[in-house]
C-alpha cells in the first residue's frame, strides 16, 4: 500500500521515478511533501521550482505548481515567480552542483536579498545525473570520473556559504534523520526570508561506488555515525570532531523580507493617489 | 476619444512606456551601455503602477527571473546589449520550448565580446536567429524610430502573448538613444493582446495541449487553480519530460510551424518609393535612416532606386523579398556588419537579381552619403 502522502501529493502517473536503487533522493522528497502536509499548505498557492540534476527531478513528480529550469537557475526564476506573485509558497529543489557552483551565483544573492525562497539542497557530494564527477561538495581527496587521482578542491560548507550570504534560517540534516529533516523543511518553510536546508543524501552508484563507500545501507550508516547534532558536538574535543559534521539548526536572524520591502515602495505610491 | 500626447522622447523611453502600457508588471535585467535606460526607467515607473522591477545578480539571472513570472501570469521584459544577450540565449531557448511569452530588448552595440562599447553595430543579426542551440523559430523586430519602438515594443508584446514566444527586439546605440518629437498613441488606438487562458476547469487542463483553431495551447499561470508542469525537456501536451521521437519530432515541428506558418500576420515590411524602381536598398534600424536619405538624393539625380526596409527581421520576409527580387536589377544590403541579412537576402533574391552588401564596422554610422557614392561608383568606403 502506498502511504497517503504519496497519493496525495505525488503525481503517481509519472512513478516510477528515475532514481537508482538505494538512492536517497526519495526520502528528501519524502520529508519535503510530509513537511508541507504538517503546514497544511495549500498545493495551488504552492510552487516547486527545480534546475538540473537527479535531486530536480523530483518537481515533475509532485502535484503542485512545478517548473523544471535550467541548470543552476531554479532560484534565479524562483525570484521572477515570487515577485510577480508574492503570497506563492516557494520552495526550490537543487543539487549540490546545480546550486553551488553552475548556480552559485544565484544561491549567494538569493540569500543576499532575504527573498522568501526555501531552498532545499539534495547534497549527495557528486554529479550524478552525468556519471559521478566531483562536485563543489565532494571531499578533498575523493574520487569522481574526473578526478580519477583524487580531488584536489576544498569542499564547499554550503550551509556556513548560505549564512554569510545572508539567509535568515540555514539548517542541515541526512536522510537517515528524517524526523529531523522534516522539521528542518517545515521551519525552513515557516521562515518569513530566504531559507536554506541541506539534505545530506547518497549516491551508492556513482559515488559510493567510486570510493569504495559500500551499498546504500553502510552510506545510511556512514551517515549515522558522522552527522552529529549541533548541540552535542559543542561539547566534543577536536579529536572527537574529526570527520564529524554538524546537522541541526546551525544559524537564525530576522531581516526584512524582500518581496515585503518592494510592496512597500508599491504602496507608497498607492497612498499618493 | 482620448487626449493626444506629445512629447520629446528617447528611444530606450519609448521602448518602456510601451512595454507599460503593453501591460508589462514586471522587469529583471542587469546594467549594460546602450540599454540601461530601460531598466533604470522600469525601476522608476513600475512600482508607481503595481508592478515591479528588480536588477538581478547577473543576465542569465535577468532572463530567468522574467521567465519565472510570465509563468506565474506577468507580463515581462529585460533589456540588454551584445555581451549580455550572448548570456540570454540559454533563456531564450527555454523560453522557446516551454512557450513562455517574453520580451527581449537588445540594443545592440559593437561586438564580438566586449567589442566597441557603446557605439552602434548591427551585428546581432543572426545570434538573434540562431544565438540559443537547437532547432526553432524566433521573432526578431526592429524598428527606426522613438515613434516606431514604441510600436515594435507594443507588437513585440503581443506577438509574445499571442504566439506563446520569447519576442526579440532588436534596436541599436542610435536609435535607443537619439531623441524624437513624438506623437503617442491613444489608448482607444492601442491594440493589447493577452494569453489565452485555459476555458477547461483544471483537472481536464493539459498545458501543452493545442485546441482546435487555435495556435497555441492555452496558458495557465501559477497559482490561478491550475497545477502544472513546466520543463525545458521535450516534452508532449501533458507537459511531462518524454523522450519519445515521436513526441521530439511532433513538438519541434510544431513550435517552428506556428511561427513559420503565421508569416502572413507577423511579417512586416516598409516599402519605399519601390513602385517604379529598377533598384532597391534594403536596410534596417539606424542604418536604414541613412539609406532613406540616399534614395532621395539619388531620387534628385534621376536614379529609380527605392528603399525596402524589414521591421519583422525574423521569420525572414521571404515572400515579400521573393517579388522585389523579380522587378529589380539590382539590391544592395546595407547593414553594421560584414553581411548578415545580406546571406539571406542572396540566398532569396539572388537567384533573380544581382544581390549586393556594403557595410562597416567600425563603429561609425553609416552616412547617406556613403551609400551615395557606393551606388554611383561602387566604392566600398
Amino acid at each position: 500500500m502506498p502511504s497517503n502522502l504519496v497519493n496525495e501529493y505525488f503525481r503517481t502517473e509519472n512513478l516510477p521515478h528515475i532514481w537508482c536503487p538505494g538512492c536517497g533522493n526519495g526520502i528528501v522528497t519524502r520529508a519535503i511533501v510530509k513537511a508541507v502536509d504538517n503546514l497544511g499548505l495549500n498545493r495551488e498557492d504552492t510552487c516547486v521550482v527545480s534546475g538540473i540534476g537527479c535531486s530536480s527531478r523530483a518537481s515533475g513528480y509532485l502535484d503542485f505548481n512545478t517548473i523544471h529550469t535550467t541548470h543552476g537557475r531554479a532560484l534565479a526564476f524562483a525570484t521572477g515567480i515570487k515577485l510577480a506573485k508574492p503570497d506563492l509558497n516557494v520552495i526550490v529543489i537543487t543539487g549540490d552542483g546545480d546550486s553551488s557552483a553552475i548556480g552559485g551565483n544565484h544561491l549567494i544573492h538569493a540569500a543576499r536579498r532575504n527573498i522568501d525562497i526555501t531552498t532545499i539542497v539534495f547534497n549527495n557530494n557528486t554529479y550524478g545525473m552525468t556519471g559521478g564527477q566531483y562536485s563543489p561538495t565532494t571531499p578533498t581527496g575523493d574520487k569522481g570520473t574526473t578526478a580519477p587521482y583524487g580531488n584536489i578542491d576544498m569542499a564547499f560548507d554550503l550551509c556556513k556559504l548560505a549564512e554569510a550570504a545572508g539567509a535568515t534560517y540555514v539548517s542541515r540534516g541526512t536522510i537517515y534523520t528524517t524526523n529531523m529533516l522534516i522539521k528542518l523543511v517545515e521551519n525552513g518553510i515557516k521562515n518569513k526570508g530566504f531559507s536554506f536546508v541541506e539534505a545530506m543524501t547518497i549516491c551508492p552508484t556513482y559515488y559510493g561506488r567510486k570510493n569504495k563507500k559500500g551499498e546504500a545501507v553502510d552510506m545510511m550508516t556512514y551517515l549515522k555515525d558522522y552527522a552529529i547534532n549541533v548541540a552535542a558536538y559543542d561539547k566534543l574535543t577536536d579529536e572527537q570532531r574529526e570527520g564529524k559534521f554538524i546537522i541541526g539548526e546551525l544559524y537564525k536572524s530576522e531581516r526584512p523580507e524582500y518581496t515585503e520591502e518592494y510592496q512597500k515602495i508599491i504602496n507608497s505610491f498607492a497612498e499618493e493617489v | 476619444m482620448g487626449e493626444r500626447f506629445v512629447k520629446l522622447m528617447q528611444g530606450n523611453e519609448a521602448c518602456v512606456d510601451a512595454a507599460i502600457a503593453a501591460g508589462m508588471k514586471f522587469y529583471a535585467g542587469y546594467p549594460i551601455t546602450p540599454s540601461t535606460e530601460i531598466a533604470e526607467l522600469s525601476a522608476e515607473k513600475l512600482p508607481r503602477i503595481g508592478g515591479r522591477f528588480i536588477q538581478m545578480e547577473d543576465e542569465i539571472a535577468g532572463i530567468s527571473a522574467i521567465i519565472g513570472a510570465s509563468i506565474a501570469g506577468t507580463k515581462s521584459m529585460t533589456a540588454t546589449s551584445g555581451p549580455g544577450f550572448s548570456l540570454k540565449q540559454e533563456g531564450i531557448g527555454y523560453a522557446v520550448i516551454t512557450e513562455t511569452p517574453c520580451v527581449i530588448v537588445n540594443v545592440q552595440r559593437g561586438g564580438p565580446s566586449t567589442g566597441l562599447p557603446t557605439a552602434p553595430a548591427q551585428g546581432d543579426i543572426m545570434q538573434a536567429r540562431w544565438g540559443t542551440h537547437g532547432d526553432h523559430s524566433i521573432i526578431a523586430l526592429y524598428p527606426w524610430s522613438v515613434r516606431e519602438i514604441y510600436d515594435a515594443t507594443i507588437r513585440a508584446f503581443n506577438l509574445s502573448e499571442k504566439y506563446r514566444t520569447p519576442v526579440i527586439l532588436l534596436m541599436d546605440e542610435v536609435i535607443g538613444h537619439m531623441r524624437e518629437r513624438i506623437e503617442l498613441p491613444t489608448d482607444e488606438e492601442l491594440t493589447i493582446i493577452n494569453r489565452k487562458k485555459p476555458s477547461c476547469p483544471p483537472e481536464e487542463y493539459k498545458p501543452y495541449k493545442v485546441n482546435e483553431g487555435d495556435i497555441v495551447p492555452e496558458m495557465a499561470g501559477f497559482g490561478e487553480g491550475y497545477r502544472f508542469h513546466v520543463t525545458g525537456l521535450t516534452h508532449g501536451e501533458s507537459g511531462f519530460p518524454s523522450s519519445n521521437g515521436e513526441v521530439a519530432e511532433n513538438l519541434i515541428r510544431r513550435l517552428v510551424g506556428k511561427i513559420e506558418d503565421n508569416k502572413d500576420d507577423i511579417v512586416e515590411v516598409h516599402e519605399y518609393l519601390l513602385d517604379d524602381a529598377d533598384m532597391a536598398v534594403i536596410a534596417f534600424g539606424s542604418t536604414a535612416r541613412s539609406a532613406k536619405s540616399a534614395v532621395d538624393i539619388l531620387r534628385t539625380e534621376g536614379y529609380k532606386i527605392g528603399m525596402f526596409r524589414p521591421i519583422t527581421i525574423w521569420p525572414l520576409a521571404e515572400k515579400q523579398l521573393e517579388e522585389l527580387s523579380i522587378k529589380l536589377k539590382k539590391v544592395i544590403v546595407v547593414e553594421m556588419n560584414v553581411g548578415q541579412y545580406y546571406l539571406e537576402v542572396d540566398r532569396v533574391a539572388g537567384k533573380n537579381t544581382k544581390v549586393e552588401k556594403f557595410g562597416k564596422v567600425n563603429g561609425e554610422l553609416i552616412t547617406p552619403e556613403e551609400i551615395v557614392s557606393y551606388i554611383k561608383e561602387g566604392n566600398h568606403a
